[in-house]
């Protein structure tokens, strides 16, 4: 068990060992600072500039945590103040359920709902012409995709805040919302920034969904109805290609590195923020 | 005034929960409602013939058993490595020490690392030992996807085994690994919510397999052969400017959809059964 355990552990290594070993190349050839600061793709020319695809992934993951973000914060105050049982239990199953639809489900639901309301509908009024395919089509499926990660998370640590501390609210007068925004937001601030940042490094890391409604495009989008290029989608996207040239499955494997990193960062910040809630109130 | 903020702020959550309800109800709504209509037998029964992709007859048989196979096989291979992980960690280990704290805290991070990072590391050992697209490169990166999930969710239920049913075996001089193999005959419900949790994760994922799977229009023979699944299936097809081909890709997500429904009633009936019997 201990020896399972050992390769568990190794396989984490292995992978960032194994992306570093890969994305060498590109390192050497080119400085790192390049490769994250210009923006020119030139595979062809051996040349390769990231900053569209991380511009990118940071416009659609902006947008998609500005949308989601107040829809669970509200959702989850109801579900853990408000809810009387049965809407506990109508929720419970069908927020479980939009965690557990696959990417490529909510990528055909995208281009089918999203994407045509925003060519049609939205777009005209602020910009000439929009495909839909779009930073913003990106964000709003991205952000469906993370409310039912931000509201679980954000369920939990209100739960960790002790019953007393509401009630010595309520017991001063305050009204129900006084409570929640004085004593259980106040106090919970470091868990919701956990689950922020634990949904970031989700929407950062979301693939095919993502590829299917934002277009493609390399060049840095100009407004939110521009398409755009995101860093998972560019692997995904050029996989096939990549074999040809041996720099550039360095340059992809570079991309899936920068991903890695970004998230493990990410997630490590907000599993140890979490960790410490848990440990502080459980004891 | 104070009054007032609490209805406005009430209704505002009531709103934030109605919309999020209404969201689900119009994905599942959109998806059935363009998937039936070309939903049919055939779709279900045949792999693709000649034309396929230019709107003639065949279905996506290759593309269901492909995801089939493929999951199968992942979940076995990763129950073998994440159930010794769960125990080893709960039994062998004090639950609480800070040696399992930091392997849960490198399995909560691998949790968090996108299924595209783990299809890229799933190409880079198939090109290490030499291996072209196919089924058992799928099974190796899923294996590596779904094996977090396994183990943070059997680690969830091992944590609720009473101690005292641990110690008692101890007392009698059961050895530490007879006191495991008890634990472990507590937490069997446990493991088939794991189970059903993994099995709708790696089935719908479609970074992994991309990248590592292929794509074929027969149902593969071979581990070394490719493998067709049902999310790239969705995804070509919708990516084709014929309509009929499109149409099959709706089907198609229809079907996943209907997989993943039954995936997540299931897992809420297993572990509601488990709620109920525990002490």
């Amino acid at each position: 068990m201990l020896g399972i355990t050992v390769f568990g552990l190794l396989i984490l290594l292995l992978i960032s060992a194994g992306l570093v070993y890969k994305s060498l190349p590109v390192i050497r050839q080119q400085s790192l600072h390049d490769l994250i600061f210009t923006s020119s793709w030139k595979p062809s020319k051996g040349h390769f500039g990231f900053l569209t695809f991380i511009l990118s992934s940071i416009h659609v993951t902006m947008i998609a945590i500005l949308i989601a973000l107040p829809l669970s914060l509200f959702s989850a105050i109801y579900l853990s103040e408000y809810a009387k049982e049965w809407v506990k239990k109508l929720m419970s199953p069908a927020i479980d359920l939009l965690s557990g639809i696959p990417p490529v489900i909510y990528g055909v639901w995208g281009t089918l709902t999203i994407v045509p309301w925003i060519s049609d509908s939205l777009a005209p009024h602020f910009v000439e012409f929009s495909t839909g395919y779009s930073v913003l089509a990106g964000g709003i499926v991205l952000a469906i995709m993370i409310i039912p990660l931000i509201i679980s998370i954000l369920m939990e640590v209100f739960a960790a805040v002790p019953l007393e501390m509401r009630e010595v609210s309520l017991s001063l007068g305050a009204t129900k919302w006084q409570t929640i925004k004085r004593v259980l937001l106040l106090k919970s601030l470091p868990g919701v920034l956990a689950a922020v940042i634990l949904a970031i490094s989700r929407a950062f890391g979301e693939t095919i969904a993502v590829l299917m409604v934002c277009g493609n495009f390399t060049d840095v989008p100009k407004s939110i109805f521009d398409a755009c290029y995101p860093l998972p989608a560019l692997i995904a996207n050029n996989y096939g290609e990549m074999m040809s040239l041996p720099i550039y499955e360095s340059a992809l494997m570079f991309a899936a590195l920068l991903l890695f990193v970004i998230i493990i960062i990410f997630n490590a910040v907000s599993r140890l923020i979490l960790n410490h809630i848990t440990r502080r109130y459980q004891l | 005034m104070r009054k007032l903020e609490e209805q406005i702020m009430k209704i505002v959550m009531l709103m934030a929960s109605g919309i999020i309800i209404f969201i689900l109800g119009f994905i599942l709504w959109k998806i059935i409602s363009k998937g039936l209509p070309s939903l049919n037998w055939d779709m279900v029964s045949k792999t693709p013939s000649g034309g396929f992709y230019l709107g003639k007859e065949g279905g996506i048989l290759n593309a269901i058993m492909g995801s089939l196979m493929l999951i199968f096989c992942s979940v076995v291979i990763s129950i073998f490595l994440s159930l010794p992980v769960a125990l080893y960690i709960n039994f062998i280990l004090n639950r609480k020490s800070f040696a399992s704290g930091v392997i849960r805290f490198a399995f909560d991070i691998m949790f968090g690392i996108p299924s595209i990072v783990y299809g890229a590391f799933g190409f880079m050992i198939m090109v290490f030992l030499g291996l072209q697209a196919s089924l058992l490169g799928g099974i190796i990166a899923v294996s590596l996807l779904i094996m977090p999930i396994m183990v943070r969710s059997i680690d969830e239920v091992a944590g609720q085994v009473p101690r005292d049913l641990l110690e008692a075996p101890l007392s009698l001089g059961a050895t530490r690994f007879e006191m495991v193999k008890i634990a472990a005959r507590q937490i069997t419900p446990g493991i088939t919510t794991a189970i059903l949790l993994s099995v709708g994760r790696g089935i719908g994922d479609a970074a992994t397999v991309m990248l590592t799977a292929g794509f074929t229009d027969s149902i593969p023979t071979s581990l070394l052969q490719p493998a067709a699944t049902l999310p790239l299936a969705i995804f070509f097809q919708l990516s084709s400017p014929v309509e009929e081909v499109q149409n099959r890709a709706y089907s198609a997500a229809l079907i996943l959809t209907i997989i993943i429904l039954i995936l997540s009633f299931s897992t809420r009936y297993v572990s509601r059964k488990i709620s109920k019997s525990k002490i």
